[in-house]
Formats: C-alpha cells, sequence, structure tokens
C-alpha cells in the first residue's frame, strides 16, 4: 500500500513545501511596501535636525537639494559645506536652473505647488541656507520645506 | 506489514496563516515619510516704494549670534524660554488693528508697550552666517510652534476641536472640497497670521 516500500519503516514524510510560494510573496510584499527608494545617493553628510512642528511632505510636488560636508570618501571636495542635487555637487548659481528644470518635469497642476525640501545637514552653517533661499526666491519657487526628524513634542 | 507512515501534513491551511502574517505586518507597519517645516519665502520685490513704518511694539526681534546665543528684543534668552515670550508677544492686544477693532480673543496682558493685535504683530528673525543650521531650525521650529499653539486654542475655543484635525481632514478629502471646513480654517488663520520675516544675515 505504501508508495515508499523501500524505505526504512517509521521515517517521517517530507515536509510539503507547497507553501514556500506563499511565504515568499509575503515577504516580498512586506519588502515592497516598507521600502523606500533612495534616488540619489548621498555624498556630503546629512545628519538632519529635529524639530516637533512637522507637517507631511508631498513626495509628488517635491524636489530636493541636499547640503553638507562632503563625506569621507569625498574628502578631495574639501571640508566646507557643499551643495548636492541629484548625483553631483553643485554651485550657488547652478541652483535656479536645477530647480526650474525639475519644476518643469512635474504634473502641470502641480507645476505651480512646487515645494523645494531642504536635506540640510545641522552642522552646516545658515549663512549657505540664507544662500540657497536667495536663490530660490530668484528661482520664484517660494515653497520651502526644511526636512527634520520629527521629535516628540515636549 | 510494517506500521504505517505518519500522514502527510495537511498544507492547505497554510496559505492561510501567511495571509494573516502578511495582514498583520501591513496594518503594523508605518512607512517612513520626511517631515519638515513648511515656510514660504517672501517673493522678490522690485519696487521702489518705501516699506510701511512698523512701530517699535509691534515687532519681535529674535536675534542668533555666531555662537548660536538668542537675543530677543535686546535681552538675552534661552531657547526654552522662547517659544511663551513669543505666544505672549502675539496674545498681548493691547490695542485695535488697521480697521480698529480690538482683540476680543486674545487672553495676554493687554500691554500697551507690547504688541497692539495679532494682526499687526510681526516677528523678525535674523541670523548671521555662522549660525549653526541646528540652532536655526530650533529657532524656527519654537515660533511655528508659538502661532501653532494660539492657533490651537482658537480652534478649541470656536469648533471644539483640534486644528490638526481640520487639517488632517482637509488633507484627507482634498478632492472634495469641503467649504465649511476650509473657512473654518482661514477664520483661525486669520485671527493669528503667520507674520515672521526673517532678515538675511550680514554680508562680512
Amino acid at each position: 500500500m505504501s508508495k515508499f516500500k523501500n524505505k526504512k519503516q517509521g521515517d517521517l514524510p517530507a515536509i510539503s513545501t507547497a507553501s514556500l510560494p506563499d511565504i515568499v510573496f509575503m515577504l516580498l510584499f512586506f519588502f515592497m511596501v516598507a521600502t523606500v527608494m533612495r534616488d540619489s545617493s548621498l555624498m556630503i553628510e546629512n545628519i538632519l535636525p529635529s524639530a516637533d512642528q512637522v507637517e507631511k511632505l508631498k513626495k509628488d510636488r517635491t524636489t530636493f537639494i541636499y547640503a553638507g560636508k562632503p563625506s569621507s570618501q569625498y574628502k578631495q571636495f574639501g571640508e566646507e559645506p557643499r551643495i548636492q542635487i541629484n548625483d553631483q555637487f553643485v554651485g550657488i548659481e547652478d541652483i535656479m536652473p536645477a530647480v526650474l528644470q525639475a519644476q518643469s518635469e512635474l504634473n502641470e497642476e502641480l507645476q505651480s505647488k512646487i515645494v523645494v525640501g531642504l536635506k540640510v545637514d545641522k552642522e552646516t552653517h545658515a549663512g549657505l541656507i540664507s544662500d540657497i533661499k536667495q536663490e530660490l526666491r530668484k528661482a520664484n519657487t517660494l515653497k520651502v520645506m526644511y526636512i527634520t526628524n520629527a521629535r516628540a513634542e515636549q | 506489514m510494517a506500521k504505517r507512515a505518519a500522514p502527510e501534513v495537511n498544507a492547505g491551511s497554510m496559505a492561510d496563516i501567511a495571509f494573516l502574517l502578511l495582514i498583520f505586518f501591513l496594518v503594523t507597519t508605518t512607512i517612513e515619510k520626511d517631515k519638515g517645516i513648511l515656510r514660504s519665502l517672501p517673493p522678490i520685490d522690485d519696487s521702489e516704494t518705501e516699506p510701511p513704518i512698523i512701530k517699535q511694539k509691534n515687532l519681535f526681534t529674535v536675534l542668533i549670534n555666531r555662537n548660536n546665543q538668542l537675543l530677543v528684543e535686546d535681552e538675552q534668552m534661552e531657547l526654552k524660554d522662547l517659544r511663551q515670550a513669543a505666544i505672549d508677544f502675539l496674545d498681548n492686544g493691547g490695542g485695535e488693528n488697521a480697521d480698529g477693532e480690538k482683540c476680543d480673543y486674545c487672553r495676554g496682558e493687554r500691554d500697551p508697550s507690547s504688541s497692539d493685535h495679532p494682526d499687526k504683530a510681526i516677528i523678525s528673525m535674523k541670523h548671521d552666517r555662522e549660525t549653526s543650521y541646528e540652532q536655526y531650525i530650533e529657532v524656527q521650529n519654537e515660533l511655528v510652534a508659538a502661532y501653532n499653539i494660539l492657533r490651537e486654542r482658537e480652534a478649541q475655543r470656536l469648533y471644539n476641536r483640534s486644528f490638526e484635525s481640520m487639517l488632517a481632514e482637509k488633507e484627507k478629502n482634498q478632492f472634495k472640497k469641503d467649504d465649511k471646513l476650509n473657512e473654518q480654517i482661514e477664520t483661525i488663520k486669520k485671527m493669528f497670521p503667520m507674520k515672521l520675516s526673517e532678515a538675511e544675515p550680514d554680508k562680512n
């Protein structure tokens, strides 16, 4: 009657692997949901400051500007805080064209609502920020969001 | 005949267990989202018109020096006291606004030497180029907090709900306009308009 006549008696049957795909899909879905894609690799140190009066960022209408000291593998760019947009260091005069280009790539109805997210290292000096803000005013993209870590209200 | 082998484990319900776990994780995971302080920059003004004269008492000056120390209304102040000082200033209501109305919702001390009306009260902030970004954000945070606390108070008083929940509801229903809610939000924003100006740091 048994199919495994040549086996020793009392052996346990093989564990069914029918559910393995389910488990794998479950893990896949979990990671798909929980992962945030990072679209540019940071060349700077980027430890954000924290604040408690925070609002959520609307991803669909945001372009990011990073600033901070070049990180250890980019020491050749010096010690002074630098500005990074997309994947490269840029000078202060390149901000306006970069932001205007990002604006033109948005959906038409969102173009006037563009928000510039500033991800700036907390060790940076604020003079650099006011230079950036001055350029943004020239580009007429007036909504900025200082991206911070949220901390609980005291 | 030999002893019968143990029957195979039924795997039919395995999928159910997997889905149960999947749903559990889906519900309990929060997706990390960027958050921050949203501010609007002033547009560049090329016109030659003279800026209106603002009375000193309607101006609340916050200076941050290169050593991250605060100078508020010509006195040194710790960061933790800034929020309350800003609230006291905004909520003072010592006089009348441009339309000659008294501030009937202010609960401040009505000190004639401080701000006249929340409409007129302006917070002016200036920092040094060498100020650290961290301190700059801390100060921004405290000043925005002062406005939020006052708006929250008025929302509780007028509509018996939190201002935050009103904004959240507006956000949730962004595709179907709720005029009543929008009007309530506007009313509260008008009671304490955010007049927070930033001077450019001196070039040296």
